[in-house]
């Protein structure tokens, strides 16, 4: 097993030493995306530093998986420009969709390998190493299953265990538990936000869900309706150990509170 | 074979009606046959049927099997660029306008009397639906697992055989079932002008007025092309039980 780097949980995870996956910086810096005439994306900055966890919220077709796909770089902004640091991103961005997209015709254990087969890793070592990520995720039992033999929720976690494979340092989440039902939801929640702090690296997760947002994230940021303005960007005052407990504290309520009116709130 | 019996009942239905109609008087026998008499020719002309029938069977097969790896083949060509795609698609769908009643004797004179011209007919008739098949289900891979295979710099080969061709495959199998049908019938086809097989018995029973062999024959080539049918079915019911492994348990 590959070993896990000590964080501390109250000073964050950036400044953990001798972390070898940690996060990077995305700066992006006036970016502008048009799809024809529909500018969905329309000068767009935000900075993003390393290891943080942010959560975006927004209305539906407001532009957020756009957003997503553009730090991916699987698409290319018309002007701007969006910056990663450090810049040997290739093999260290992962993606995690709304649903769980898996081979049907792989096992479980083959689906989490298959982003180490695609950057040429030998057979041996990419087995082990998806075997440790599905203990990561609690499905270890599972590995020898075909997808259809799975539930909503293993899948997804399947899905989870797929990013995390390749230790990425930047983690992109596009709705990723929108599907589920809520109680496998707050443990998936959970579970993400524990590996979070362990791996120190960055997250970017998309939702339409307040308390997810709240839950999870470090900072949020609200977009708007039309062009993927910033209406609100806010650094949540929260524990960084977070449980279900966390959920009745009247701290969390008023984070919440926050993100609601500006959710709200008219362009 | 409980799940083919409610199909053998409006077969029972049909047999046991045409029968008493004949036999009424209802219908001509030289027009329609009683199944009595299309029974005892099946008994009588074993020899000939039977023999007829292995060599259809032999040439709707090649041509199939020819089909099935050329029509993939060019199907998975046809995926690989949309410049390809315009130069090429246009004359595959030309390939399966041409009538092949008007071009079989074309083929009697390239390929001669004889299993070549079956197989040729047969390959014609049914590699269409392979490439069209084979191309739409390349095409239609899932893009959010492209954009995976993309994020992790897979090579285009790579996304082929890892994700394109295997995402494919139940919609291949879709083409192949149809082929099967289509095979049986362009053998049939090519047997009229070639002359062998069961197309070159419905052609002589034909002109001797010989209904009951005309229908005897008809009965054999319509179970050849069901039995590949279900050969077919077979084959993907193995190739894609991963995809519905849970209905097995
Ligand atoms: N490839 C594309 N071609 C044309 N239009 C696109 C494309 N991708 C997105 N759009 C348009 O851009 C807008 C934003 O889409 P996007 O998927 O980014 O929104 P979203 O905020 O993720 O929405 P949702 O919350 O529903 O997922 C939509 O109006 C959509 O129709
Ligand atoms: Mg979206």
């Amino acid at each position: 097993m590959i070993p896990r780097p000590r964080i501390n949980p109250i000073s964050g995870a950036e400044q953990v030493p001798g972390n070898e996956a940690g996060g990077v910086r995305v700066a992006l810096d006036k970016v502008r995306r048009a799809f024809g005439e529909l500018v969905v994306v329309a000068d767009f900055s935000l900075s993003i530093t390393t290891g943080e966890f942010l959560a975006i919220l927004g209305p539906s077709g407001c532009g957020k998986s756009t957003l997503l796909r553009l730090v991916a770089g699987l698409t290319a902004p018309d002007s701007g420009h969006i910056g990663i640091t450090p810049d040997d991103t290739r093999f260290h961005t992962a993606f995690v969709f709304q649903d769980a997209h898996l081979l049907p015709w792989r096992t479980v254990l083959e689906n989490v390998a298959l982003p180490l087969e695609l950057m040429g890793i030998g057979v041996t070592e990419r087995l082990g190493r998806a075997s440790a990520a599905l203990d990561e995720v609690g499905l270890r039992e599972a590995e020898s299953r075909y997808p259809a033999q799975l539930s909503g929720g293993m899948r997804m976690r399947v899905s989870l265990a797929r990013a995390l494979v390749t230790r990425p340092r930047l983690l992109l989440l596009d709705e990723p538990f929108a599907a589920l039902d809520e109680i496998t939801r707050f443990r998936l929640d959970a579970r993400l936000r524990e590996l979070w702090l362990e791996r120190g690296m960055t997250v970017i997760f998309v939702t339409h869900s307040i308390t997810e947002a709240a839950f999870l994230a470090n900072r949020a940021v609200v977009l708007t309706r039309k062009g993927c303005g910033i209406k609100l960007d806010r650094r949540l005052e929260l524990p960084q150990v977070r449980d279900n407990e966390m959920r009745a504290m009247p701290e969390f309520a008023s984070e919440m509170q926050g993100l609601l009116a500006a959710m709200e709130e008219e362009d | 074979m409980r799940k083919a019996l409610p199909a053998f009942i409006p077969f029972v239905i049909v047999v046991v009606a045409l029968e008493s109609l004949v036999r009424a008087g209802w219908i001509k026998a030289f027009l329609v046959p009683p199944p009595s008499a299309v029974f005892e020719t099946l008994i009588h002309d074993w020899r000939e049927l039977f023999g007829a029938l292995a060599k259809t069977s032999v040439g709707a097969l090649a041509g199939f099997a020819l089909s099935a790896v050329g029509g993939i083949a060019i199907g998975v060509f046809l995926s690989s660029s949309s410049a390809i795609r315009q130069a090429f698609y246009p004359y595959a769908v030309f390939f399966q306008t041409v009538p092949i009643i008007a071009i079989a004797p074309l083929l009697v004179i390239w390929f001669g009397y004889g299993m070549r011209t079956v197989v040729a007919s047969a390959f014609i008739v049914s590699i269409f639906p392979v490439i069209a098949n084979t191309l739409t289900g390349i095409l239609s891979t899932d893009p959010a697992l492209r954009d995976l295979f993309i994020l992790y710099g897979a090579s285009p080969s790579a996304t082929l055989w890892r994700l394109r061709f295997p995402a494919a495959l139940p919609q291949i199998l879709t083409g192949l079932r149809i082929a099967g049908g289509l095979a049986v019938i362009g053998a049939i086809v090519g047997e009229f002008i070639g002359g062998q097989g069961l197309g070159s018995v419905v052609d002589v029973a034909r002109t001797q007025q010989r209904t009951d062999k005309v229908f005897a024959a008809v009965l054999l080539a319509s179970l050849l092309g069901l039995a590949l049918f279900g050969f077919i079915n077979l084959l993907s019911r193995v190739a894609l039980r991963r995809w519905h492994v849970s209905e097995q348990n």
